[in-house]
């Protein structure tokens, strides 16, 4: 039987490969209660054993059950009828699948119904589901308002959401955007306001909402009177009850299993998550690294998917008498695309470990301060992971969305003129990907939400001390190039910096984002092709392209392709 | 409430047959072929969770095979069967469909009382679709054999449609029923989660025999009390469990045998090149008339 965990080494390397012990450990409380619950892991071998015949289950469900339904899901797609969203067919039967599978509440505790796993396996998760159906990933990735409840509500809205999201009665969405508060959630308006017995409720419209028509709702709303910024925002749950209306739900070029509805909360009885005003600043800012991550997962299981198809069809197809995929302008595109595929999920994989180090720290530290005990340690540590997980989470999302138009851009076009045609898979994931590099934050704002990281060169002392190892046979070579392209990057990074121009930075910093990604990604592989003999050609073809992408980035900073800015008005000229 | 009982059995896996996995004389080396839960047994299982999810219940999933048999009685506890019973004896080896059904008769009576037993339609081992019949007359209990649904339970009588050639039929019966099930008949659910984490330690005596064999640390007998207490005991019948006839067991108990396997190749001829017109289109029609392919 097929199985889209078990027919992919590359995931298998990176789940033998990440280490969770800690994480694991802390989330288990040492082991010391596993007895409560026949399923809870006796030590660290037993849990990973528990991950890994989970997420062959995921695998089976995935490759059986959910992409043979993909085609349907995206013909038949979510459709609405005197306001009442309806999934298509193959969606309804994918949930209550994963329902019955227990995997609609992956990282919620198991007092309400969940697995407890690490973040890191979820994802794993998340990659196996998308590349099975894509816009399944909407639906089965929003248990992770669970998550947000669960880190900031209290026990009584825990006890009364997550149980039903875990059992699969109740879906989730996350009400943010606005029509006037996109990009900006600063600017957001719908308003919550209080009755005389401190009883809040919802008024106003929200946008472009992915799964509107949920049971339970994340609102962002504007709590205090009379304030524009996102000082004045609070987070709010509430039931999807008939005071919400769907007004309808969009026309979308891919996705279209994910109904993406426009809502108006009528006096919608919510209650406050978390403290009053901490709404944006804090509560989304955190559901982000894990939304951000969840896109991720999307883009590398599409991506995963339109390799697999290009690669068969490049096999079977013949011209000129032989397999396409012997044509070797044909193969080298393939060979990127794997490259590009392989580098995309060491980065993922690295960042997933990263946020869930974040989240068992902050854990721990929030423990060990209410016990009173000393944290300085563990607060020093979680501040070093927080850096980098802001750092992580934006590059990741803008590498992998990027990557995943890419390539399902060249997917088609190895199909040729067949891959046009919408009876080929690759069609649908090509429109598929055209959302992972805009929504949750487009390319342009990763690069910016980035941008600091790079700019502070947070990594500094990582690179450093990968640049002091010493590397065998042809990584020799490759460690050299690194280095290069690390000088190029402080270079780069003097010059912008030196040039005290805002605008000017703002448009380098892809640049320079493209060169710290490259060098971040480029030592990971160095590190897998330590371990793994095959992921020396991996290692190889990254780095050899990012050195000539490096020079290239540097050359745009110095000889400042961006200078022209200023006359943009004079070079925009509209039709008459 | 309904108590049932699901047939389940271990097959090589048909699907993904290589070189290595045909002998010369045409027979199969099962040795080379990864095990698998028979397709059809778990539509019945899925069945029977149907009936436990409506009406309430319990399900006891049995298979008779060898001791490695036990991985497809640990997939029906991670479907969601309650319990999983392991027959198994090497006086059991080399039975056809009627040594088999004697053995399944005698464990299903030692089990206990029951209400429905299910059975796949057949084996893709096999494909006699005979044991379920034959279970169900040594039991003396009725049978539907073609399951495609099971539209109503009500006190002691079922309603099902089975299908027969050009149609369905519906038909009452009275409890307790044999059912065979068509592959049609339900979408088998994955496995949950949470029980494949709780019962992936779930073992029969003879996986817990192993266990103790070279290591004089442990008991078998304190072992079986330790993961009884666990539910992960998967009990297991053996011959003497069952006090039953040897002679009728196994391959002296078996009077099918095996004449001649013959391998058939199938090759293609000369491409046949149909016009897309009535004209064409119907003499093809005519031509697979003549060869029997058609009606």
């Amino acid at each position: 039987m097929a199985n889209y965990f078990l027919d992919n080494p590359d995931i298998d390397f990176h789940f033998r490969g990440c280490d969770l012990r800690e994480v694991v450990a802390h989330s288990e409380d040492g082991y010391a209660r596993s007895r409560e619950y026949p399923f809870a892991p006796v030590d660290y071998d037993d849990a990973m054993d528990n991950y890994r015949k989970v997420l062959e289950v995921v695998g089976d469900l995935a490759a059986n059950y959910i992409a043979p339904r993909a085609a349907s899901v995206d013909t038949d797609g979510a459709s609405i009828a005197d306001g009442k969203v309806s999934y298509a067919g193959g969606t309804r039967e994918n949930l209550r699948e994963l329902g019955q599978a227990d995997l609609l509440g992956m990282v919620l505790p198991r007092r309400f119904g969940g697995l407890q796993f690490p973040f890191t396996i979820y994802m794993m998760a998340t990659e196996i589901i998308s590349r099975a159906d894509a816009s399944l990933m909407n639906i089965f990735g929003l248990q992770d308002i669970g998550e947000t409840i669960h880190k900031f509500g209290t026990e009584e809205q825990c006890e009364e959401f997550l149980p039903r999201i875990c059992s699969g009665e109740h879906t989730g969405a996350m009400a943010l955007t606005e029509p006037d508060a996109g990009s900006d959630l600063q600017a957001v308006k719908l308003h919550a306001y209080q009755d005389e017995r401190g009883k809040w409720f919802l008024r106003g419209v929200k946008r472009f909402i992915t799964n509107g028509n949920a049971e339970v709702l994340l609102v962002l709303a504007r709590s205090e009177p009379g304030t524009r910024d996102g000082r004045g925002l609070s987070l709010f749950v509430c039931n999807g009850d008939s005071t919400v209306r769907v007004r309808r739900i969009e026309n979308k070029l891919g996705i279209h299993g994910s109904p993406t509805c426009e809502l108006q909360f009528n006096d919608t009885p919510a209650q406050l998550v978390g403290a009053r005003r901490f709404g944006l600043i804090k509560y989304v800012l955190d559901l982000m690294y894990r939304a951000r991550m969840g896109v991720s997962a999307q883009a590398l299981g599409i991506s995963q998917a339109a390799y697999e198809e290009a690669l068969k069809y490049a096999r079977e197809r013949r011209q000129f008498g032989r397999a396409i995929s012997e044509i070797p302008v044909v193969s080298n595109m393939l060979i990127d695309m794997r490259v590009m595929l392989e580098a995309n999920r060491s980065l993922f994989y690295a960042s997933a470990v990263c946020v869930d180090e974040k989240e068992m720290l902050e854990s721990l530290v929030g423990r060990l301060k209410s016990e009173k005990k000393p944290f300085a340690d563990e607060n020093s540590r979680l501040k070093e992971v927080t850096k980098a997980a802001n750092l992580l989470t934006p590059l990741t999302k803008y590498t992998l969305a990027e990557s995943c138009n890419k390539i399902t851009y060249d997917a088609i076009q190895i199909h040729g003129g067949t891959g046009y045609m919408k009876e080929f898979r690759v069609e649908r994931l090509a429109r598929d990907a055209r959302i992972t590099n805009i929504y949750e934050g487009t390319s342009q704002l990763q690069v910016v939400a980035a941008s600091g990281g790079v700019i502070n060169d947070v990594l500094g002392e990582y690179f450093s001390g990968k640049e002091r190892k010493e590397y065998r046979g042809g990584l020799t070579k490759l460690s050299g190039h690194l280095k290069e392209i690390r000088r190029l990057f402080l270079e780069s990074l003097r010059y912008v910096v030196g040039k005290k121009d805002n605008a000017f930075q703002d448009v380098a910093s892809r640049d320079l984002v493209d060169l710290y990604g490259s060098l971040y990604v480029g030592y990971l592989l160095l590190g897998e092709a330590e371990r793994d003999a095959r992921k020396v050609f991996i290692a190889n073809r990254y780095v050899v392209n990012a050195m000539a992408s490096a020079r290239k980035s540097a050359e745009a900073i110095r000889s400042e392709t961006f200078g022209d800015l200023l006359h943009a008005d004079d070079i925009l000229v509209a039709a008459r | 409430m309904y108590t049932s009982i699901v047939l389940v059995k271990q097959v090589p896996d048909t699907s993904n047959i290589s070189g290595q996995v045909m002998k010369e004389d045409g027979t199969v080396n099962r040795s080379k072929l990864p095990a698998v839960f028979n397709f059809e047994d778990r539509v019945a299982l899925e069945l029977a969770l149907q009936i436990r999810d409506r009406f309430g219940g319990t399900i006891t999933a049995v298979t008779m095979g060898p001791p490695r048999a036990s991985d497809v009685l640990r997939e029906c506890l991670y479907m969601g069967a309650d319990s999983a019973y392991l027959i198994t004896d090497r006086k059991f080896a080399g039975a056809d469909t009627l040594a088999t059904s004697y053995v399944l008769c005698e464990a299903i009576k030692r089990i206990g009382i029951y209400d429905f037993v299910f059975a796949g339609r057949q084996a893709i081992d096999g494909d006699t679709a005979q044991v379920g019949p034959q279970t169900a007359e040594k039991l003396d209990i009725p049978q539907v054999t073609y399951t495609e649904a099971i539209l109503d339970v009500r006190d002691r009588t079922a309603r099902v449609r089975r299908k027969i050639e050009g149609g369905y039929e519906i038909l009452e019966t009275t409890l307790p029923v044999l059912l065979t099930v068509l592959k049609d008949a339900a979408i088998p659910r994955p496995f949950s989660a949470k029980r494949v984490m709780a019962f992936k330690g779930a073992k029969s005596l003879l996986e817990l025999e192993k266990m103790v064999e070279g290591n004089s640390l442990l008991y078998i007998d304190k072992l079986v009390h330790e993961y009884r207490g666990r539910s992960l005991f998967i009990p297991t019948l053996t011959a003497d469990d069952l006090e039953i006839d040897v002679g009728r067991c196994g391959i002296r108990g078996s009077p099918t045998k095996v004449h001649k396997v013959e391998s058939v190749v199938l090759a293609g001829s000369s491409p046949a090149k149909i016009e897309n017109t009535t004209a064409g289109i119907s003499s093809m029609i005519d031509s697979l008339l003549a060869d029997k392919i058609l009606g």
